[in-house]
């Protein structure tokens, strides 16, 4: 499946900002089920110094700073993205959780670090006995791993609130936790932390959903946001996807951007100013099929 | 492939932990016990009142030549007590030969392990480092893999703290890598324990400190990668700032260093290179020394919720253009769950035994370690691998129920009787246990020991228990050697030919920023005061009618300042609710009181400990015997004492602005301090003034007394006039006469002055005028233009009247003035954050 990927962001700032810097992972992954062509990034005010670099994850980082008086800031990635459609595994048909979990207790062999580290606690999630106990629930003596992560999703999907207003980016896991509802960042924190919490390697994916528009109608342009998922480690299959915000396993409908321990690791646009005073921002994404 | 990562314990002696301890003065059979008995017949023969006499002597010199960081105690309770133990613990040079080549392995082994965590990773591959140890920590910075410094030193300073067992070995109890802190306070125990036994300090043949600090430095300038023009790097100390606890000991070393002490919003990265905002714009700086935890040093790429970083650090350093010591990340290898690995990471890296070993520490991520810990918890201290505050389990329940969950969250280490050195307590000697820490510095030719340690004496036993306790001293260390020893100082002797320092507009505009309301609060202070005591020399319970209608200008005033509450200066407030608001003018610590005395002096005392090593110990003691002069409260109200209390204010205040006035160098931070005072004294001069015009009484001899005394010029129109106040007369004294040091005119000539020495930051505004100096131009003109005669004219409507008018472009004009200021040279003002 081929898409038209547009992505815009823009700061209104109440005061001046005089010197701002900024990081920011909006370009697509490349991968084996994944290729992107001509990533373009448009910044206005032009920065005076942008480097890109591919960061420790592997995701595709810009580092820009402007040092321009401004009260706006207007950031937009544009890129064609190719996904192949590959057919989720089975999940009855993967290895015991058990088996896999075991894997990743000391001693841990050295084909097995790189999944490893996304085994520990990471600056938003830390691992807890409640977050054990409540995944158990998915996870029989005899469950196979990815059939007792689509369950875990079940749940989360179904006993989670989906509520845009209730958390924003500094919300604390527990809180969510305590409260019971989120967005697509809140529902993939709480995976990763039950998923963790039992051993098993689990990582945060933030990228973008096509939204499938109802029969009949038109797409509506610049609905859709930024979107966050998780995915865990198979031995079988390497890393899996899993949508907790809406229940599937992504086939050819979500284009990844960027991976690591949890969002901190992939915020798709953060930055440091000197001024600005208060600020609103408002974030329009287009995933345009092709063909 | 399946690889087992062995730990390897060096375990004490069965009973070792119940064994006596080794006792330093008794000798290990390297140290004679002749240094010890000679050293300690010396302090006999002292006598203990010569001995405190020269110990005290020797403590305030070191405090003068610091930056006596314990006065910031006086305001916020943060007090350093200077724990110091005047005898030295000794050490013979065949002793320290043994401690220096196992600290320089061990230092030269972490840096190796940094490099390769941060780079290759092969010990992971290899199984010689357990994955976890590195991925679980919250201090391995991914942000920063793959940067390599240029001297391939990711570890520049270290340090370790040692203690010796009682059969007398010496083991290594901790490793300090993200901010071996120390130095300083050893650099710090040695000038004055030199000062109080220089005949013992010349006889024994002491190794020197000022050359490993000699080596330092020049060191730490090789590790820039590209000096600027002048070739000369440009090296700082980035502070989290005063509030930290080893505030003091950063401050000392960087004097001593020579170096520049910054916080992080005193510097800037553009183009991917780090600057310092000065207030003639930005200088390149090329070396970081940094105090301030790796993880809080970026909040662009690091953690997004510090304040005390650089954003932008990362890419500079990605991009070469400055260089960070320690490094970055160095943080990792000081978890002591590395340590059972040291042996055999030693062997891996380096090809050699582990010379020192470290005092057993299990760490509970591997099984075997976790079920022997289980078995023996007794006898082991249990405390978190990584950090990160984990609260420490208390009861063996706890214990193993976060074992169970998390095991490889936790370390287990053995404790250990440490050995016991003679110290000096009130009147005699007492033998207490003894840590040392050892500093080593990484040179691109290997890492070398500073010859001496900062020993502490009287700690608890055990690895939790190595941090300073109550009654903890610390000590000097003497290393003996056996040849005699060449005299070094970094301190410059008069002769000597000096670095010149460059002064003048390079003042890090924070500090400016600080000096400038430094000078508004401490004049915001002054005109309270005199306000306030204005309004009670005018005020008694019987005050009535026409004279209640003079005091009620002053009591606006009070009320624009924020001294009482609104609605005082009705005619309906009764004699005891007024008392109630002059307490609360003077002592209230509430926010809604911003104007009290009390608040405002502490305000003042803030502002000023934020200039504390840019201002001199006397300009530091008028301020804080200020604050105290208001911060104790009366216990019923009492006119005349209030009064008393206003007195000692105004003198207070005046002795500081004498200070300022007689003692600063005429640089930029007493250009912006005078520029503060300036603009605050003219802006509540003319709010008082702006208050009297509007009252029906503007003329009574009375109001205009206070309008005299307010602007302390009743001595001056007296002594011109020898009449009751005149209206005319009195204005034309305290706004339009440019000879009277209180008027607004001379106010705004000496505005006009420091404008035009500001550092001009537009390059090609040649001859035109600054925005600051437009602004000030018209108020200035204005001034200047008043005839002198309409100051006598009442006009029944304000609005008509050429006072009212001046005062009113005053009072919008000075605010603005101070604004541009703001926006001009203080630029570091208000961080923020945004996420999408």
């Amino acid at each position: 499946m081929e898409y038209q990927l547009i992505h815009k962001t823009v700061y209104h700032y109440s005061e001046p900002v005089t010197v701002s810097q900024h990081a920011a992972r909006l370009e697509p992954l490349q991968d084996m089920r994944q290729s992107a062509k001509g990533f373009k990034l448009r910044i206005e005010p032009a920065p005076d110094v942008v480097t890109t670099r591919t960061d420790y994850f592997g995701n595709r980082t810009t580092v820009f700073g402007i040092r321009e008086l401004h009260k706006e800031l207007v950031v937009e990635s544009s890129s064609r993205v190719t996904v192949s459609g590959v057919t989720p595994p089975v999940p009855v048909l993967s290895p015991v959780w058990k088996d896999v979990a075991a894997l990743f207790r000391d001693p841990v062999s050295p084909q097995n670090t790189g999944p490893y580290e996304f085994c520990l606690d990471s600056p938003l999630v830390r691992l807890a006995p409640v977050f054990a106990q409540w995944a158990r629930e998915s996870f029989g003596a005899n469950t196979p791993l990815l059939a007792g992560v689509v369950d875990l999703m079940g749940r989360l999907y179904r006993e989670f609130e989906f509520d845009p207003v209730a958390t924003d980016v500094a919300t604390p896991l527990e809180e969510v936790w305590e409260e019971r509802r989120g967005v697509c960042q809140d529902f993939a924190h709480v995976a990763l932390a039950c998923l963790r919490s039992l051993g098993l390697p689990a990582r945060y994916v933030s990228g973008y959903l096509r939204t499938v528009p109802p029969p009949g109608q038109e797409r509506m342009q610049g609905a859709d946001a930024s979107h966050a998922w998780f995915a865990v480690f198979c031995p079988a299959n390497g890393w899996v996807d899993f949508d907790p915000t809406n229940n599937v396993m992504p086939c050819d409908g979500h284009i990844t951007v960027a991976v690591g321990r949890d969002y901190s690791d992939v915020s798709p646009l953060c930055g440091i100013l000197t001024g600005g005073g208060e600020h609103t921002v408002s974030v329009a994404v287009d995933v345009i099929p092709l063909g | 492939m399946s690889v087992t990562t062995e730990a390897e314990q060096h375990s004490l002696k069965t009973g070792d932990s119940t064994a006596s301890p080794f006792k330093e003065a008794e000798g290990s059979g390297l140290v004679a016990p002749g240094h010890w008995a000679s050293l300690l017949g010396e302090v006999r023969g002292m006598g203990a009142q010569e001995l405190l006499r020269r110990f005290e002597s020797a403590r305030r010199i070191i405090q003068e030549q610091g930056v006596t960081y314990n006065v910031y105690g006086d305001a916020q309770g943060m007090e350093r007590p200077w724990e110091l133990d005047p005898l030295p613990m000794l050490l013979s040079a065949a002793e320290w030969e043994g401690i220096e080549r196992g600290l320089i392995q061990r230092a030269t082994l972490l840096n190796r392990i940094l490099a390769d965590c941060y780079g290759p990773q092969k010990l992971l591959r290899t199984g010689a480092l357990p994955p976890a140890l590195l991925f679980a920590q919250a201090d391995f910075l991914r942000a920063v893999h793959g940067i390599e410094p240029a001297s391939g030193v990711f570890l520049n300073l270290y340090a370790a703290d040692i203690a010796r067992s009682p059969e007398g070995r010496w083991w290594v109890l901790s490793d300090r890598t993200q901010i071996p802190t120390g130095a300083g306070y050893t650099l710090a125990n040695r000038l004055v324990t030199a000062r109080v036994l220089p005949e013992a300090f010349r006889g024994s043949r002491v190794q020197r400190l000022a050359g490993f600090f000699g080596q330092f430095r020049a060191t730490l300038a090789g590790t820039c990668l590209r000096p600027g023009a002048g070739g000369e790097p440009r090296v700082v100390v980035l502070t989290p700032g005063p509030y930290n606890e080893t505030y003091f000991e950063q401050a000392y070393l960087a004097r001593y260093l020579g170096y520049s002490l910054v916080e992080g919003q005193d510097l800037t990265v553009h183009n991917r290179r780090v600057y310092l905002k000065t207030l003639s714009g930005l200088e390149p700086v090329d070396v970081i020394l940094r105090r301030v935890d790796d993880a809080f040093c970026d909040p662009l790429e690091l953690r997004n919720d510090s304040i005390l970083g650089v954003p932008g650090l990362t890419e500079a350093l990605r991009a070469g253009n400055v260089s960070v010591a320690n490094a970055l990340g160095a943080g990792i290898v000081q978890s002591p769950a590395l340590r059972p690995f040291l042996p055999g990471l030693c062997r891996e890296v380096l090809g050699e035994e582990l010379r020192m070993p470290s005092l057993a520490t299990w760490w509970c991520g591997q099984e075997s370690a976790q079920r022997e810990v289980l078995g023996k918890m007794e006898g082991l201290d249990i405390y978190p691998a990584f950090g990160g505050g984990v609260p420490k389990p208390g009861r063996p329940s706890e214990i193993r129920e976060a074992l169970a969950f998390a095991p490889h969250r936790w370390v287990a280490q053995e404790r250990m009787r440490f050995s016991v050195a003679p110290c000096w307590e009130k009147e005699g000697f007492v033998e207490k246990p003894v840590v040392l820490r050892v500093f080593l510095l990484g040179t691109p030719e290997g890492y070398v020991v500073m010859p001496g340690a900062l020993t502490r004496a009287g700690v608890g036993s055990g690895a939790s228990g190595i941090s300073m306790q109550d009654g903890s001293t610390s000590k000097d260390t003497w290393v003996l050697s056996e040849q005699p020893v060449e005299e070094v100082t970094l301190l410059q002797r008069a002769d000597s030919r000096m670095e010149l320092r460059r002064v003048g507009n390079n003042l890090p505009s924070r500090l400016a920023d600080n000096f400038f309301w430094l000078g508004r609060y401490t004049e915001r202070l002054d005109a309270a005061a005199r306000t306030l005591r204005a309004a009670l020399l005018r005020f008694s319970p019987e005050t009535g009618g026409s004279e209640l209608e003079q005091l009620r200008p002053l009591l606006r005033t009070l009320e624009a300042q924020d001294q009482i509450p609104a609605g005082s200066s009705a005619e309906d407030r009764s004699v005891e609710a007024l008392e109630g608001d002059f307490m609360e003018a003077l002592y209230s610590q509430m926010p809604a009181r911003a104007g009290s005395l009390r608040n405002l002096a502490a305000r003042v005392v803030r502002l000023a400990m934020l200039v504390r090593d840019r201002t001199s110990n006397d300009l530091w003691r008028a301020l804080s015997q200020l604050e105290e002069s208001v911060s104790h409260e009366m216990s019923s109200w009492s006119a005349g004492e209030a009064i008393g209390v206003l007195n000692r204010v105004l003198l207070l205040s005046a002795s500081f602005k004498g200070i300022v006035r007689e003692n600063m160098t005429r640089a930029q931070g007493w250009r912006f301090l005078d520029m503060g005072q300036r603009m605050e004294r003219a802006l509540s001069l003319c709010t008082f003034l702006r208050e009297t015009l509007v009252s029906a009484e503007s003329g009574h001899p009375s109001l205009l007394e206070s309008v005299l005394e307010m602007a302390d010029s009743t001595l001056t129109y007296r002594s011109r006039y020898n009449l009751l106040p005149n209206l005319m007369a009195v204005y034309d004294l305290v706004l339009l006469d440019d000879t009277n040091p209180r008027s607004l005119l001379f106010q705004l000539e000496q505005l006009e002055k420091h404008l035009a020495r500001l550092p001009r930051r537009s390059a090609g505004s040649g001859g035109r005028m600054s925005p600051e100096q437009r602004v000030l131009m018209q108020m200035l003109s204005a001034t200047r233009l008043l005839d002198a005669h309409e100051l006598g004219v009442h006009h029944a409507c304000l609005e008509r009247s050429e006072t009212a008018k001046l005062l009113q472009l005053v009072l919008t004009g000075l605010p603005q003035l101070s604004e541009i200021l703001a926006v001009t040279f203080f630029e570091h003002s208000h961080i923020s954050r945004t996420h999408a």
